[in-house]
């Protein structure tokens, strides 16, 4: 029995990879077949990019949510949620038209990580497009090591993000370009002064949809904010480089890694 | 100080997974994925023993892009990955160029970068070019011959 699956799924716009580090069972096989399903089902339910799914037909106002699917109505509860915790920073509706992808995500690799989770695959690293929900270890005894991306050098890590059973999940405007909107004028936030914010908690669901809302407060209001979001965890990287890290991640950062890009850049 | 990777496995094996590749350590592996798409990556892959510490170069496949064709070359030193070349990217009008020469040093950067880190996964690193994974992908197929 091989002891370890790795394989990735073009799906929702993206790639989403998956490393399974447990002795590969028939069931775990299934699983995975499971969990990319799972994701190309999320994809027709909820992406905004199509005009039949059932987030397009809301939008639209040709159906509601009571008429869905009933994870639609879950999902919206999860991201009024996310609303209350991040005082309005995040929104589904930040565009002037619903769109909860950003939650959406981060709840569908989570769905994908439990699907494994069940089947027995306890010490799995899900990514989607850089979204990344870790369970249990790498190896016995060792610890996952998560990148984040340098969002002034692409290609480059602005710090390395250790631990055990945790999730991972960057906003910023490097990579696809400004896509992240003020909830109150729905214009596009330049980030004031931050290039990415990256949120690590338990679960990806909330840690993605809380670094897009620790992006559109800006750093000021996200230090403050990010303290009182019980098991979430703050690194903040500055468009001049600076990096700044809350305190429960402290322990677990590493910015040595390539010293030439990071000694440059950190400021203590 | 970059960190010396360890085998040719854990090198272009982990690039493969960070970039959305079918890496060649799980390329018989990957049945989940083919069952629910057609494969997006070039060439069969079919790895099942250790890839040797290889060293030479390989050139990727063409392949066709709504922007134009796109071609690489990578270097491999000791199972490591050195240098990725674009042969070809898309040309033809400024806009196709303009991505072209964006995208290409982004990817590259990437995969140079990714495995001098050894890290698992990369947060925050959403850019998938398909053409030129594909091209890469086949050049990685090529190692295991």
């Amino acid at each position: 029995m091989a002891d370890r699956l790795r394989f990735t799924e073009h799906v929702m716009g993206t790639v989403f990879s998956f490393d399974i580090r447990d002795p590969v069972t028939a069931a775990i096989r299934s699983a995975a077949t499971e969990a990319t399903e799972w994701l190309h089902h999320v994809d027709e339910v909820f992406s905004p990019f199509r005009r039949d799914s059932a987030v397009s037909r809301i939008a639209r106002g040709e159906t509601t949510p009571a008429k869905c699917p009933p994870e639609v109505a879950d999902v919206l509860a999860m991201c009024t949620k996310a609303q209350e915790v991040s005082g309005g920073w995040f929104s589904a509706t930040a565009g002037g038209r619903l769109d909860p992808s950003g939650l959406v995500k981060g709840w569908a690799i989570r769905g994908a990580s439990d699907l494994l989770y069940a089947a027995g695959a306890r010490n799995t690293c899900v990514n989607g497009g850089g979204d990344l929900q870790f369970r249990g270890a790498p190896a016995k005894g060792a610890a996952w090591r998560a990148g984040i991306a340098d969002p002034a050098g692409p290609g480059g890590l602005a710090a390395v993000v250790v631990g055990t059973g945790m999730a991972v999940a960057t906003s910023g405007t490097a990579e696809r370009g400004e896509h992240i909107l003020d909830p109150r004028t729905g214009a596009a936030l330049d980030g004031a002064g931050i290039a990415s914010a990256t949120v690590v908690g338990p679960d990806i669901t909330w840690a993605d949809a809380y670094a897009t809302a620790a992006f559109a407060m800006g750093p000021a209001a996200a230090r403050r904010w990010i303290d009182t979001v019980e098991g979430h965890e703050l690194l903040l990287v500055g468009t001049a480089g600076d990096l700044w890290v809350s305190e429960g991640l402290r322990d677990r950062t590493e910015r040595d890694l390539l010293s030439e890009i990071v000694d440059a850049a950190y400021q203590p | 100080m970059r960190r010396t990777t360890v085998t040719v496995l854990a090198t272009i094996g982990g690039i493969g997974l960070m970039l959305g590749l079918k890496s060649l350590q799980t390329a018989t592996a990957t049945t989940a994925a083919d069952n629910s798409a057609p494969p997006p990556a070039a060439g069969t892959g079919g790895a099942t023993t250790p890839a040797p510490a290889v060293t030479g170069t390989y050139t990727g496949d063409t392949v066709d892009t709504r922007y134009g064709p796109v071609q690489v070359r990578i270097t491999v030193t000791n199972g490591e990955i050195t240098d990725v070349t674009a042969l070809q990217t898309p040309s033809g009008n400024p806009r196709n160029e303009e991505i072209a020469a964006r995208a290409v040093p982004v990817l590259t950067d990437e995969v140079l970068t990714a495995q001098s880190a050894n890290v698992d996964s990369v947060s925050g690193a959403t850019y998938t070019s398909d053409g030129y994974l594909q091209s890469l992908q086949s050049a990685l197929d090529q190692i295991n011959g």
